[in-house]
């Protein structure tokens, strides 16, 4: 039954592994596009413009109210359109097609997005009112505040909530199997097609699924343990 | 954008409305009951009912919905003494295969809601119960399940959100519901934005009207005050 599993090119283990490192690459670099979008748009939600409000508000209802899989859909048959309309405005006429990791990256990425803007709008909101007037009391501005004084606090309570985040976007990746990115799902599904054991692959596919996701909280267990050297434990109280 | 087949592709698309609610509604009730288990057996207290309760969510919220679903309508059908058997009738369909994998998600995302508000239920209510001279099931119809269902109410409302959205995958086993129908389009015509525009919409018309129900309940029940 395990022949199945072996390395080299008469089984499957070294390609199912594979499958395991795409899909954490995949799933890391939606993850940090996630941060990325996340810090704009919670800074839009925080910020006192109206217009921008609305944009980051429409942004996350939409997210949250459309399956992931409509979201992939739109980027997997239209991202490469959208991206040679924005290089003929700047003059660029040929054809330009995204891999399917960058399609991968940028739909699960714009997903997470709007959760991670959530996390980290909450978290700014309970950093303490005293810590932004204190900062502006003693003269500090652009990185001395928001690098030194508020991202430090904002970044420990926004870990746990990131940390749901990665679980997230570790399972939405899946989804993108559907547009040929050989992650676990897809390696499997060519694996059980090829030798007719659906069963095994899928079985090995959930074990490599939980690996991930124990090994992740322990990570962030550990981090958040780190950054919270100072402060009352979450057991303590 | 080309409205003219906006306008033509919302009444195909419209057609899988039912499919997603049908899906949605039988696996949400088959859920329920699920949860409901799942959650009574993790606070049950004994170790050889919590455990499994325990890994069980654990598997499952801890896995990819598509894997589960492709575990279910692929991954059974290998084994001869499943297809020789008396489930096979249903276990071929996608249909009923596309709820049983709902039913077990939200069954386990559930119980954690569920028992969530068991635990929320001070334990006051629970003494001056027992004062009143009911016993352990009467406390627990009348007393804890009607603060439980009004604790739990808002993180539910987010599971039923949630379970319209997974409903979508059961499009990849051949369902024709909302995002099957999308997709089809898509693939024929090349205007990914403006289907997703009709399709979309048509998701979060409802959900709104699923938030603007869950809203409407939590007020018809009101705040309970604990403590």
């Amino acid at each position: 039954m395990f022949e199945v599993f072996a390395f080299g090119s008469s089984g499957w283990g070294d390609e199912m592994l594979m499958g395991a490192l795409m899909t954490v690459l995949v799933s890391a670099s939606s993850l940090l596009l996630g941060i990325l979008i996340g810090i704009i748009f919670a800074a839009c939600k925080l910020s006192n413009i109206f217009i921008l409000k609305i944009i980051a508000n429409t942004y996350t209802t939409i997210i949250r109210g459309i399956p992931e899989l409509l979201v992939i859909y739109l980027l997997f048959f239209g991202g490469s359109g959208a991206v040679m309309y924005i290089a003929k405005i700047f003059g660029y006429d040929g054809y330009i097609e995204l891999n399917a990791f960058t399609i991968g990256t940028i739909a699960v990425g714009a997903i997470s997005g709007a959760y991670s803007t959530e996390v980290i709008r909450g978290a700014v909101n309970s950093v303490h009112k005293g810590q932004f007037e204190a900062g502006k009391t003693l003269g500090l501005n652009g990185y001395g505040f928001y690098g030194r004084v508020i991202f430090p606090q904002v970044a420990r309570i926004a870990l746990p909530g990131i940390g749901n985040v990665w679980q997230i976007t570790l399972k939405d990746t899946a989804l993108i199997s559907v547009t040929g990115l050989v992650e676990i799902m897809r390696q499997s599904r060519i694996a059980a097609g090829s030798t007719h054991e659906p069963f095994i692959f899928y079985t090995a596919a959930i074990i490599l699924y939980l690996v991930i996701t124990r090994l992740s909280n322990i990570l962030f267990d550990k981090a958040e343990n780190t950054y919270s050297k100072g402060f009352v434990s979450k057991g303590a109280l | 954008m080309r409205f003219e087949l906006m306008y033509e592709s919302f009444f195909k698309i419209i057609e899988g409305i039912p499919l997603t609610l049908q899906v949605v509604s039988i696996s949400t009730v088959l859920g329920l009951a699920l949860a409901i288990i799942v959650a009574l057996m993790r606070i049950s207290g004994r170790k050889s009912m919590s455990i499994p309760a325990y890994y069980f969510v654990y598997l499952i919220r801890g896995t990819p919905l598509l894997l589960q679903l492709y575990f279910v309508y692929y991954g059974l059908g290998q084994f001869s003494f499943i297809r020789e058997g008396i489930l096979w009738p249903i276990l071929k369909e996608p249909y009923w295969c596309g709820i049983i994998t709902l039913t077990i998600s939200t069954g386990a995302y559930s119980s954690e809601i569920i028992r969530g508000g068991i635990l929320s239920v001070s334990k006051n209510f629970i003494e001056a119960s027992g004062a009143l001279g009911l016993n352990k099931i009467k406390t627990f119809l009348l007393i804890t399940l009607p603060i439980t269902v009004r604790q739990a109410l808002p993180a539910y409302g987010n599971e039923l959100i949630l379970m319209v959205k997974a409903s979508s995958l059961i499009s990849i086993i051949t369902l024709m519901e909302i995002t099957g129908i999308a997709r089809t389009i898509i693939s024929k015509t090349y205007a990914p934005v403006e289907i997703f525009l009709v399709a979309g919409s048509i998701y979060l018309i409802i959900n709104f009207i699923i938030v603007l129900a869950v809203w409407l309940a939590e007020r018809k029940l009101g705040t309970v005050k604990a403590n």
